[in-house]
C-alpha cells in the first residue's frame, strides 16, 4: 500500500494549501497519472490536475513527484517508491502560481515563449516546392523540436526561482529551435535580443532542466548552443558574453580564474557606470576580507592548459 | 458578451489551419478545452501523405486510388480528388511555415512507406510528425495573435442555432466556471474524434465526442458513425500508440508461435496492408489462441532494424516502450493489440467544410466542420495511415476559406442569449443537484468494456443489440451519479461527467448504426454478414435524433474514377 501525499489548494474552500494523504495499492505498471485517476475517480472527485494524451506527447500533466518536476503519465509509480519509503509526494509545478491543487497558471510561461518570436522568419519568397535542408541541418533542430511545452524545466529552474525576468529554459530552447534552423534569417537579431538581461547569459548552468526534461529537448544544451552562436556571431557587447570570454581568457592564460579581473572585464573596461556599480560590492567584500588576491598567480602547469586550448583550436 | 467573426472550436491541426485562413481578413476566436499545443493531433506519429515523389515516382492518381481502395469504395471520390491533388501544395506550405521534417540526402522532405499506400508517400518528422505540424501551426497562430484570440481551457457545451442558422456557441471558462455565450457569424467545429468510448484506445482523454454531440443535439445528423478504425499497434492493455511507421520501416508482426501471420491475410502487402485488415488479422490470431503466451496480444518486432535505424527514425517509440513497460524494442519485441484509433464518420460536410443536414447536401448556414470530427467523406469505410493529418490540413484550409467567405457577407444574428445560457446553466445545476450513489467511474468502465467486446473489431446482431441495451442502462444510471465537486473553480469532475454523457450517447449511435449496416466493409465487420454488399449498402448512413430514439437515413456515395472492385491485398 502506497501513500500519495498530495498538495491540495482550493481557494473556494480554504485560503491556504495543505497536504492530504490518499492510500492506493496500485497494480504493477501503473503510472503516477493512473494512480491520480484512480484516486480522483474512486476517492475524491475534487482532486484537480491536467491530463490528456497519457503518452508523454501533449505536455498537460506536468507536476512534481517527490520534489522534482515530471510528467505524471510518463513515470511509473513504483519508480517513485524506490527509496523504500511508501510515500509519494505530489505537488504542483514550481515557479508558477497555483490555480487549484496540481493545476498551475502558465500565463508567464507562454508570455516568455512569445517574447522569443517563436516562428520562422525567412525573408525570401517561398519556392514552389520545399526549402532544402540537409539531414545535418535537420539534426541541429532535431532535439529542440521535441519540446512539448510541459513546463517541467521551467518549474525546476534555479535561476527563475530568484529572477522572475529570466526567460527560462523552455523559451530559450524554443529560441534555439529557430536560431539553429538553416531556414531562419533572423539569427543575429534573435541573438542580440537573447543576449539582453533575462536572456541566455543569465542561465547559471546548473543543468537541472536537462535532468527534468521528459523529452530529448534538454534545454541547457540548447542554451549552450545559443551561446556558441552568440560568440561566433560576435554578439559580445554584453556582460554575459564578456564574462564567458574573460573566463576563457583567464583560464587559458594562467590555468585558473582571475577573480578580480572577471567582474571588471564582464561589465567592460569602458563602461564607467557599470564599473562604478561594482565599487560597493568590492568594498563590502574588502570589509569581510573576502576579496580575491590582487596579484594573480598562474598554476604550476599553466603551460599544459595552454596546450589543451591550442589542441582544441580554442 | 463575446463576439468573433468566426469562432473555431478545437485547436488541433484542422482548427489552427482554418484559423490561419480566416485571420487573413477577419477576427477569429480559437477555443480549446485544453491548450492548442496539447491537442491530440500532436500524438500522430508516422507521417502525412502526399505524392511528392521524393523517393520514388508517384502521382495524385495513385494516391487517390490507394485511398479509395483503402476506404473500401465508400469514399466520395470527388472530394478525394481535390484532397489528394492539394496534398503536395499544403505540405510545401507547412514546410514554409517552418515545420520540421526529416530530410533525404539531397535536402528534400523524406518519405516512407505506409499501410495501404502503394508508394512511399508519408512525409515525416522522425516519429513525431503530428507534433511537428501542430507546433508549426501553433507558431503561426502566435505570430498572428492580433487577429486570433486563443481561449485555452474553455469547454463548449452547445451550438446556438436560430431559424436554421448557426450563430454562436455556449461555453464555460473552465478556470472560473463561468458560462458565456459567444456570438459568431460562422462557427467551425474541429473537435476531433471519440475513441474514448472504447476500453483500449490510442486517443487522449480529451477525445470525447463533444463536437459531434453538440451538432447532433442541434438537429444535424451524423454520417457513417459505424466506421471506427482500430489501430493494429496500440500498446497491450493501454492502447498507447506505436506508429505504423514501425512497420513502414520494416517491422514484423508475430503471433505467439513466432509466425509472421500476415502472410495468411494479405500476402502481397504483409504488415503494410490497411489498418482494418491488419487489426482483424491480429484479432483473429488472438481469438484463435495464437496470441503471445495465449494472451490478447501480438508482437511488434523491430529488432532486425538495428539500434541506429530505430534511433534515427523511431526514437519516440523506443522511449515509449522503455517508459511504459520497460521494454527496449532494440532488444525485445513490443506487445500490442488492436486499439480504437479514429472515427471515419462524423458531422457531414461538403468538400468545402460546409455542414450539411441531409442527403441532398442542404447546408446549415454558418456552421462548418473539419478534421476528424467531420465526415467529408474522404476516408470511406477505412482511413489509410497518414491520410488524417493530410485531411486536417487540406480541409482545415478549405473550411477556413469557405467560412471566411461566408462571414464576410454575413451579419451577427440576433438570438435570446439569456435563454441559451439558461439551458446550460440548468444542465450544470441539474448535475450539481444529483445525489445518487452511482459511480461515474463504474459507468465509464462498463461503457468502454461493452463497446470493446460487442462493438469492436468483430460485430454481430446479437452482440450489438445487447451492447445497445447495456449502453441505455448506463445512460439511465448516469443521471443518478455521485457528484463530489460542486465548485466553480477548475472543476474537472463536472466536465468529465458531461463528457461521459456525450460518450454514452455516441456509443449508442455507433452501435445503432453498426446494427443497421448488414454487411462488412472497411472498419465495420459483421461476422453475421461477412461480405461487402454493394447492392444494398454502397451508401453513407445518416443518423438523426428522432422523437422515439434514432432514425437512420442514407446518402449516396459519389463514385467518379474508380468503380468498386473486390478488395484484396
Amino acid at each position: 500500500m502506497a501513500t500519495f501525499r498530495i498538495k491540495r489548494y482550493n481557494p473556494e474552500k480554504r485560503p491556504d494549501a495543505y497536504y492530504e494523504d490518499f492510500e492506493y495499492d496500485f497494480p504493477e505498471g501503473a503510472t503516477l497519472l493512473d494512480c491520480l485517476n484512480h484516486i480522483k475517480w474512486t476517492q475524491d472527485g475534487s482532486l484537480t490536475y491536467r491530463m490528456s494524451c497519457r503518452s508523454a506527447i501533449c505536455g498537460s500533466c506536468g507536476m512534481k513527484g517527490n520534489g522534482h518536476a515530471l510528467l505524471a503519465c510518463q513515470r511509473q509509480a513504483a519508480q517513485l517508491l524506490k527509496s523504500g519509503d511508501q510515500v509519494i509526494t505530489v505537488e504542483p509545478l514550481g515557479n508558477m502560481p497555483v490555480i487549484k491543487d496540481l493545476v498551475t497558471d502558465f500565463k508567464e510561461f507562454w508570455e516568455k515563449v512569445d517574447q522569443v518570436k517563436p516562428y520562422l522568419q525567412n525573408k525570401e519568397k517561398a519556392p514552389e516546392q520545399e526549402r532544402q535542408q540537409s539531414p545535418e541541418e535537420f539534426r541541429k533542430i532535431d532535439a529542440t523540436s521535441t519540446c512539448i511545452m510541459c513546463g517541467a524545466c521551467y518549474s525546476d529552474c534555479n535561476t527563475l526561482e530568484v529572477d522572475k525576468n529570466f526567460l527560462g529554459p523552455a523559451a530559450l530552447a524554443k529560441a534555439q529551435r529557430f536560431v539553429g534552423d538553416s531556414r531562419d534569417h533572423a539569427t543575429r537579431e534573435r541573438i542580440k535580443e537573447l543576449s539582453k538581461p533575462g536572456g541566455m547569459w543569465d542561465c547559471t548552468h546548473c543543468g537541472e532542466c536537462v535532468e527534468r526534461c521528459p523529452k530529448p529537448a534538454e534545454p541547457f544544451y540548447r542554451i549552450k548552443e545559443l551561446m556558441e552562436v552568440a560568440l561566433n556571431e560576435g554578439v559580445t557587447h554584453n556582460n554575459g558574453a564578456r564574462h564567458a570570454l574573460s573566463f576563457v581568457k583567464s583560464v587559458k592564460h594562467s590555468g585558473r580564474l582571475n577573480e578580480s579581473k572577471i567582474p571588471i572585464e564582464s561589465v567592460g573596461y569602458f563602461n564607467i557606470k557599470g564599473l562604478l556599480e561594482l565599487v560597493p560590492v568590492g568594498l563590502r567584500m574588502l570589509l569581510k576580507l573576502k576579496i580575491p588576491p590582487i596579484f594573480h598567480k598562474p598554476i604550476d602547469d599553466a603551460k599544459d592548459v595552454k596546450r589543451i586550448f591550442e589542441e582544441f583550436g580554442e | 458578451m463575446i463576439k468573433h467573426d468566426v469562432l473555431i472550436v478545437g485547436s488541433g491541426l484542422a482548427g489552427m489551419r482554418s484559423a490561419l485562413e480566416v485571420c487573413k481578413d477577419l477576427d477569429v476566436g480559437l477555443l480549446s478545452k485544453v491548450y492548442p499545443s496539447r491537442s491530440h493531433s500532436g500524438a500522430a506519429q508516422g507521417g502525412i501523405a502526399a505524392a511528392l515523389g521524393n523517393s520514388e515516382d508517384d502521382s495524385w492518381e495513385e494516391h487517390m486510388f490507394d485511398t479509395v481502395k483503402g476506404g473500401d469504395y465508400l469514399n466520395d471520390q470527388d472530394a478525394v480528388e481535390v484532397y489528394v491533388q492539394a496534398a503536395p501544395r499544403v505540405i510545401y506550405e507547412l514546410e514554409h511555415f517552418g515545420c520540421v521534417f526529416s530530410r533525404t540526402a539531397d535536402g528534400k522532405i523524406a518519405q516512407r512507406s505506409f499501410g495501404g499506400h502503394s508508394k512511399p508517400r508519408a512525409c515525416f518528422s522522425a516519429d513525431r510528425t503530428g507534433h511537428a505540424i501542430l507546433h508549426a501551426l501553433h507558431e503561426q497562430v502566435l505570430k498572428n495573435a492580433k487577429s486570433i484570440k486563443i481561449y485555452s481551457e474553455w469547454y463548449m457545451h452547445q451550438l446556438v442555432v436560430e431559424e436554421g442558422r448557426c450563430c454562436g456557441v455556449v461555453v464555460s471558462n473552465v478556470r472560473t466556471g463561468e458560462v458565456e455565450v459567444i456570438h459568431a457569424k460562422a462557427v467551425i467545429f474541429a473537435t476531433g474524434g471519440y475513441g474514448r468510448v472504447y476500453k483500449i484506445t490510442t486517443n487522449a482523454f480529451a477525445s470525447t465526442a463533444d463536437g459531434a454531440l453538440a451538432a447532433f443535439h442541434a438537429g444535424v445528423p451524423l454520417e457513417d458513425t459505424e466506421f471506427v478504425q482500430f489501430h493494429p499497434s496500440g500498446l497491450y492493455r493501454q492502447g498507447i500508440l506505436f506508429s505504423e511507421a514501425a512497420r513502414g520501416e520494416g517491422g514484423y508482426l508475430l503471433n505467439g508461435n513466432g509466425d509472421r501471420f500476415m502472410e495468411k491475410y494479405a500476402p502481397s502487402r504483409m504488415e503494410l496492408a490497411p489498418r482494418d485488415i491488419v487489426a482483424r488479422a491480429e484479432q483473429s490470431e488472438i481469438d484463435a489462441g495464437r496470441g503471445v503466451n495465449g494472451e490478447a496480444c501480438i508482437h511488434l518486432d523491430l529488432r532486425h532494424l538495428g539500434e541506429a535505424r530505430i534511433m534515427e527514425r523511431l526514437p519516440q517509440i523506443r522511449q515509449l516502450g522503455i517508459d511504459f513497460i520497460g521494454v527496449d524494442c532494440v532488444n525485445e519485441p513490443l506487445p500490442i493489440q488492436p486499439s480504437a484509433h479514429y472515427s471515419m464518420g462524423g458531422i457531414p460536410t461538403d468538400m468545402h467544410g460546409q455542414v450539411v443536414v441531409d442527403a441532398d447536401n442542404t447546408p446549415m448556414a454558418g456552421f462548418f466542420a473539419a478534421g476528424e470530427c467531420a465526415c467529408v467523406s474522404v476516408h470511406g469505410a477505412n482511413r489509410l495511415g497518414t491520410n488524417s493529418l493530410l485531411e486536417a490540413t487540406v480541409f482545415g484550409e478549405r473550411t477556413g476559406r469557405r467560412a471566411l467567405e461566408y462571414a464576410r457577407s454575413a451579419d451577427f444574428a440576433a438570438f435570446n442569449e439569456g435563454h441559451e445560457k439558461a439551458r446550460v446553466l440548468n444542465q450544470i445545476e441539474e448535475i450539481f443537484q444529483r445525489d445518487g450513489t452511482e459511480s461515474y467511474n463504474d459507468i465509464r468502465n462498463e461503457m468502454k468494456e461493452v463497446m470493446m467486446e460487442k462493438c469492436g473489431v468483430f460485430r454481430d446482431a446479437d452482440n450489438l443489440k445487447s451492447c445497445i441495451a447495456t449502453i441505455q442502462g448506463l445512460q439511465e444510471r448516469h443521471t443518478k451519479g455521485r457528484v463530489t465537486d460542486k465548485g466553480l473553480l477548475f472543476n474537472t469532475e463536472l466536465y468529465e461527467i458531461i463528457e461521459l454523457g456525450n460518450m454514452l450517447k455516441m456509443a449508442e449511435i455507433i452501435a445503432t448504426t453498426a446494427l443497421a449496416r448488414q454487411e462488412s466493409r472497411g472498419g465495420h465487420y459483421r461476422t453475421d454478414f461477412p461480405k461487402r454488399d454493394d447492392q444494398e449498402f454502397l451508401k453513407h448512413s445518416l443518423v438523426y435524433q428522432s422523437e422515439d430514439g434514432m432514425e437512420i437515413k442514407s446518402k449516396k456515395v459519389i463514385v467518379t474514377k474508380y468503380q468498386p472492385k473486390e478488395r484484396t491485398y
